[in-house]
């Protein structure tokens, strides 16, 4: 996997290493998967502890549920969903061909 | 460098075992030293055995991993498996601020300081899905490369390499002093000669291995640091509730927490000053009413914390240490993991420590207080002791707002006050200092690395031999960490609040043009230069300005019954800390207050009406102005949509990248393959 030919001529006359229809499919899919991602980012980071006022008169364990999702809850729910991600994507990889040699 | 890589390593084949049998032995070693407080050996040389010993091992593994090799020196041969990376990831992230910070900032602020909590885990989902894999596909050495090659050469990898700078300096200074408090309590030595003994230990690691070194240091360390912070916890737990599991049972311990806190108040007390009175509630004033300010302040600093996290380069660049694209992806989730270990503890640790302060030190008389507290009477870089017993109202018996701990040491101090043997609090300062130290090397890494790659090999001499520019590397490293120990010896602050603002700078500075790089193929180079460098003087100016010339900012942005309270603030401010002009122009205003005029920009700093005006507030015995009532930590939240909007607005007026530079995204979007550079200068070797 050399960085660039070594040599004078322009590097950008290689061939590209999968086909334009294959490489635009596969970005517009994992695009997707990255909104989707960021959605659940989004919603575990900000939106659920908009109404923490009101979760925190839900006891679990003595905890406050509020105080419980910023605590703990959003984070195992960040941890789940990264390596979801990180096996999901390379599926969207292979599905396309473009995973690594 | 392909072939090299994918040949089977003898020595990450047998990574588990070195690692199993380091940890056993760490095991040990506690245990031995256990034995030996039993058998009566002082405290202070128990002290000495940590300290030594586990600075004495990664010094041992930095010397034994020196390179004199490019690829080994900057990213370690890119063969660090997805696990090991997370793990030196994990330490490389978890700093002073996490692990002697953190809890005890939970410990003061309650709900308030879980925005630390998830601000510094959530991030990596955005490091994950928008930016890792493409930097490892990108595949150099440091984040100004892709800045250079993604953005036409040296002004973009010149002003990428100020915002880094700015950023890890700011950061490095933090960790130099949570070295230093630990050394000071640990070692009996003064604060400033704590300081330069820690730098020692930094240096031993990182100066002749770089990255390589660090990265084997790392996994190390993080398996002290955790080691470190749960044995703690759960001696804790076990002991409160008869259960040693700390993050499911402090539950029970916040429901006590509360209760306490109602007794108090039906005893008339108050909460000591930058405590709350009400740890579990939400978004809350000095009353314990909702405050939309807070709230804000809140959210404001989760989403910068989560964007600084996703834009600072020493944690980026450890990415670029994996053998894979896909290697890269599953180790940010690892990384998450073991950061995750120790964040969803740091509640249950400040939750015990709360309960062991009120329950058992609060309402004791003053001259009875247990001997711990005595060994804390040192005193801190503010001037005042690290546990300050105020006795307010004169009656011999410790009232709530009479006992002041500095957040900073509530961890070190929490398994004395919890009453657990010494060994435990020499475990937990040397955790501490494996949290400082590793992230130290990394930060000084990633300082050395751009100065001599990004600057020096890449903008000065092109033509330099390898050997040269290793010399280069070592020498800045020393000369960084040597004026980092100098501001963190004159200049202390508190360390969760210099790193925040570290985070707020490269947030506002990289984000949008690192993740619009990948994601918007239309960016252009004019408009990402101007995007960073807007996104950097917003932020960075905008702390420097509220921070140090609080007054002044008042002046251009406030109402005028703000500048007046302004002024009184800066009169009743402890007069060693306030220049004699400072207060002759506050007296000024004073005597003037009838006809003091709103600021030039008032309508700016009130566009939102109340209760988000722009004002003041005494922090750090300064006068610092807050922007709509944000605080200057929270500073990115200027910063960071500017930066997008500008970068999106300029691309649109300027000539689009060309078809060599839009092959070059293809490539790096995708794992397979190699990368066809726009501009050849920007390869490396």
């Amino acid at each position: 996997m050399p960085l660039v030919e070594p040599g004078g001529a322009p590097s950008n006359t290689e061939a590209p290493a999968v086909s334009e229809a294959t490489a635009a499919a596969h970005w517009a899919k994992t695009s997707s998967l990255m909104l989707l991602v960021l959605g659940i980012w989004f919603f575990a980071s900000f939106v659920v502890h908009l109404i923490a006022p009101s979760l925190n008169s839900i006891r679990i364990l003595g905890f406050p549920f509020g105080f419980y999702m910023a605590a703990q809850g959003s984070l195992i729910i960040f941890v789940v969903a990264l390596f979801w991600f990180a096996n999901r994507q390379n599926q969207v990889d292979e599905e396309f061909g473009v995973q690594e040699d | 460098m392909s072939g090299a890589s994918k040949e089977k390593d003898p020595f990450i084949a047998s990574l588990g075992k070195i690692y199993a049998g380091y940890t056993g032995g760490f095991a040990a070693f506690v245990v031995i030293i256990a034995i030996l407080e039993q058998m009566g050996v002082p405290d202070r040389i128990l002290g000495y055995l940590f300290v030594g010993l586990t600075i004495g091992v990664y010094a041992y593994i930095g010397i034994i991993s020196r390179t004199q090799a490019v690829t080994e020196y900057y990213v370690a041969g890119r063969r660090v498996p997805a696990l090991y990376n997370g793990m030196a990831t994990g330490s490389d992230w978890m700093s002073a601020a996490s692990f002697i910070g953190m809890a005890g900032s939970l410990y003061a602020l309650g709900y308030g300081g879980l925005a630390f909590i998830l601000g510094w885990t959530g991030g990596y989902m955005l490091v994950a899905i928008l930016l890792a894999p493409y930097l490892r596909k990108f595949g150099q050495y440091t984040v100004p490369d892709f800045l250079g090659a993604r953005y036409g050469g040296n002004a973009a990898r010149l002003i990428g390499v100020t915002i880094l700078i700015t950023a890890s300096f700011v950061y490095v200074v933090a960790q130099i002093v949570g070295v230093g408090i630990i050394t000071q309590r640990f070692l009996d030595v003064s604060f400033t000669l704590a300081v330069f003994v820690g730098l020692a230990g930094i240096l031993v690691c990182s100066m002749l291995g770089g990255m390589r070194a660090v990265t084997w240091t790392q996994v190390a360390q993080y398996i002290v640091l955790i080691i470190a912070y749960l044995i703690p916890a759960f001696l804790m737990s076990a002991k409160v509730t008869g259960v040693p599991l700390p993050q499911v049972m402090y539950g029970f311990a916040l429901e006590r927490i509360a209760e306490l806190e109602n007794g108090f108040r039906a005893a008339g007390m108050t909460p000591p000053p930058g405590v709350t009175g009400w740890h579990s509630a939400p978004f809350i004033g000095a009353n314990g009413q909702f405050s939309l300010p807070a709230a804000i302040n809140w959210f404001a600093l989760v989403f910068c914390l989560m964007v600084g996290t996703a834009s600072l380069p020493h944690i980026l660049m450890r990415y670029f240490t994996t053998p894979s694209v896909k290697e890269a992806r599953q180790s940010v989730a690892w990384s998450l993991f073991f950061i995750f270990l120790l964040y969803f503890t740091a509640p249950a640790y400040a939750a015990f420590a709360k309960v062991e302060i009120y329950q058992n030190i609060i309402g004791q008389p003053i001259a009875s207080l247990p001997d711990w507290i005595k060994n804390w009477q040192i005193v801190s870089p503010y001037g005042v002791p690290w546990i300050n017993i105020v006795d307010v109202n004169r009656d011999g018996i410790l009232q709530w707002n009479e006992f002041r701990i500095h957040p900073d040491v509530v961890v070190l101090a929490t398994p004395e006050i919890a009453g657990l043997p010494y060994v435990i609090a020499g475990l937990v300062a040397a955790g501490g200092l494996a949290a400082a130290l590793s992230t130290a090397d990394g930060l000084l890494l990633a300082l050395a690395n751009a100065l001599s790659h990004d600057v020096y090999y890449k903008m000065i001499d092109r033509n330099a031999p390898t050997a040269r520019r290793l010399t280069v590397s070592r020498v800045l490293l020393l000369t960084v960490a040597v004026a980092a120990a100098w501001v963190a010896g004159n200049a202390g602050a508190d360390i969760l609040f210099l790193v925040a603002w570290a985070f707020s700078i490269a947030a506002a500075g990289l984000f949008a043009a690192l993740v619009m790089g990948v994601w918007y193929k239309k960016t252009t180079n004019i408009a990402a230069v101007v995007g960073m460098a807007v996104g950097y003087v917003i932020t960075f100016g905008y702390m420097l300005h509220s921070e140090w010339f609080g007054l002044h900012f008042i002046q251009l942005f406030g109402t005028s019954d703000k500048i007046v309270a302004a002024a009184r603030q800066v009169i009743a401010i402890n007069q060693q800390f306030t220049s004699e002009a400072l207060r002759a122009e506050a007296q000024a205003i004073i005597a003037n207050a009838a006809n003091v005029k709103d600021g030039a920009l008032a309508w700016l700093g009130n566009i939102w009406g109340s209760p988000m005006n722009t004002d003041t507030v005494v922090l750090r015995n300064r006068v610092t102005g807050r922007m709509w009532g944000i605080g200057s930590i929270s500073a990115g939240i200027f910063g960071v949509p500017v930066s997008f909007l500008v970068i999106y607005v300029v691309s649109q007026f300027t000539t689009a990248p060309s078809q060599a530079m839009q092959d070059f995204i293809d490539d790096i979007r995708i794992p397979k393959g190699g990368v066809r550079l726009a501009d050849k200068r920007e390869a490396v070797e």
